[in-house]
């Protein structure tokens, strides 16, 4: 076939696709043309996948996200939608009650990062926000012995429950959780301490009146929330009673003859509203190291490298005749403390240290409502929402 | 909220109230992506105030419509993410009960 041919053809080709089909196969097609080149040269897909640290700081940190910024090479970098549902992998290491850690492969920092900031702070959990204190002789003041107990953790799942905006100011079997906790430590006793355990979980509600008793009537005093069915009377608390998620929290100290008589309200909210909320301990990733060995490292260099890191990412083979060589055996373990590229420019000059930047390793460590796989789930639900109440506002 | 102009739609900034930079960085990340757009950014003008402000120019099409494509497109992200999730945590409890069966 003569090129002249080749050429019009395409050209033809090209014009019955585009007045056909949509933009995407037009690029399709362009990008299978052979003059086209479709993968970045070397050291720009290095740059493009790696953060390079050096001994004095890291280097092309950001991600190219721009979808244009090979034009000039010819070179497509817009991520569709196949390409990510291809290349995206998740790998689960471990997986326990209260935490997770997986790899994230595939993904950009800016979405790994959003999911993070949704565990710390937009997945809502249930936790103690009003205390009513009936007595307080303790030594511990009520403002501090109220902030102890919202930071504890609340073992009920909060998708059961609503928002306390959602009711009015009404506070109902759907939106409140009442604990009861009364102790008193008698006179002449040893002194006591008083844990998570001692809150009493209240299904039917306040017990507390909320305004004066008038003598004679006889009508129930009214208390602080108004439930019209008893919460242990719902099928998705009757076999299993709300509590703390842990039972040996200390909480106060009890002299002889103190006594503590309060009722806490436990509310739905968010972490960004106040950290008691967050049902993670901590959420975090970081990205793969990458170790190296840029030069054959051996003999006594060999066991200078492997004795310099402190967590022993490198080990040393035995290559015959009494040589040995440096391998990188573990470089998961690296914790970029760059010791090893420290004693001058020629250890920089054998050992690469890299981050892959597409590539997570992520942590999640629940403190309890939830547990953590069902956390991350959430949290892209959430993203999700975010997205459609965009969409919805635009339309 | 749109901040643009009626004879010019490719150009604007979009005010979303109650939103950081959880999802502005997320959407300028897909928006990025698209071949359409020209330039794209977020700020947020104050921080005690709960807004940010996304600004999305384009080769020709409407800013409004490439944003919406954006947010769709991460929200199938997301779908194919909690999907794959799912199944690997499935995948990992599996194996691990069958692990546990071997150690009795
Ligand atoms: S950076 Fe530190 S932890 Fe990583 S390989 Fe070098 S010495 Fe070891």
């Amino acid at each position: 076939m003569s090129s002249d041919e080749d050429e019009s053809m395409s050209e033809q080709e090209e014009q019955t696709k585009s007045g056909k089909e949509d933009n995407g196969s037009v690029l399709d097609y362009i990008m299978s043309l052979e003059s086209v080149p479709s993968k970045l040269p070397p050291h720009l897909e290095l740059l493009k996948t790696r953060v390079l640290c050096k001994i004095d700081a890291p280097q092309h940190t950001d991600t190219i996200q721009y979808s244009g910024a090979y034009a000039a090479l010819g070179v497509d970098n817009s991520i569709r939608l196949d390409n990510f549902r291809q290349n995206f992998k998740v790998q689960v290491n471990r997986l326990t009650e209260d935490d997770i850690e997986f790899d994230m492969i595939g993904i950009d920092p800016a979405l790994a990062n959003a999911f993070r900031r949704i565990l710390i702070a937009e997945v809502p959990t249930m936790a103690i926000e009003r205390i009513y204190m009936a007595n307080n002789t303790s030594v511990i003041q009520d403002e501090v012995l109220s902030h102890r107990l919202g930071l504890i953790p609340i073992g009920a799942d909060p998708r059961l429950f609503e928002y306390p905006e959602n009711a009015g100011n009404e506070k109902n079997e759907k939106n409140t959780i009442v604990f009861k906790l009364h102790v008193r430590c008698e006179r002449q006793q040893p002194r006591i301490t008083v844990k998570s355990n001692e809150l009493k979980w209240l299904p039917n509600g306040s017990e507390l009146p909320s305004e004066d008793i008038k003598p004679n009537s006889s009508s129930k005093p009214k208390t602080f929330t108004s439930f019209s069915c008893s919460q242990d009377s719902l099928p998705e608390f009757s076999g299993n009673p709300i509590a703390p998620r842990n039972l040996d929290i200390i909480l106060a100290k009890l002299g002889p003859g103190q006594e503590i008589e309060l009722e806490a309200h436990a509310v739905k909210g968010i972490g960004r509203t106040h950290a008691k909320w967050s049902p993670v301990a901590t959420a975090w990733y970081r990205m793969l190291p990458e170790v190296v060995l840029l030069k054959e490292v051996e003999d006594e260099l060999a066991e200078e490298l492997k004795n310099k890191c402190p967590v022993g990412v490198f080990d040393i083979e035995d290559i015959g005749k009494g040589r040995k060589r440096a391998t990188v055996a573990r470089p998961r373990s690296c914790t970029l403390c760059r010791e090893c590229i420290r004693g001058g420019k020629e250890w920089e000059d054998r050992v690469a240290l890299r981050r892959v930047k597409d590539h997570f390793i992520f942590t999640v460590e629940s403190t309890g409502a939830l547990p953590p796989e069902v956390l991350f789930t959430e949290a892209v639900k959430i993203l999700e929402e975010k997205c459609e109440r965009v969409i919805t506002e635009l339309s | 909220m749109e901040l643009g102009s009626y004879s010019d739609q490719s150009k604007s900034t979009f005010s979303l109230a109650d939103e950081d930079h959880t999802i502005a960085n997320a959407v300028r990340f897909t928006l990025n992506q698209d071949p359409r757009v020209t330039f794209c950014g977020y700020s947020i003008p104050h921080p005690s105030d709960n807004r940010v402000n996304i600004r999305v120019q384009t080769t020709g099409d409407s800013a409004r419509e490439v944003l919406k494509d954006a947010c769709q497109d991460l929200m199938q992200m997301c779908q194919h993410v909690r999907s794959t999730f799912d199944k690997s945590v499935n995948d990992y409890k599996m194996s691990k009960t069958v692990k546990d069966m071997d150690i009795k």
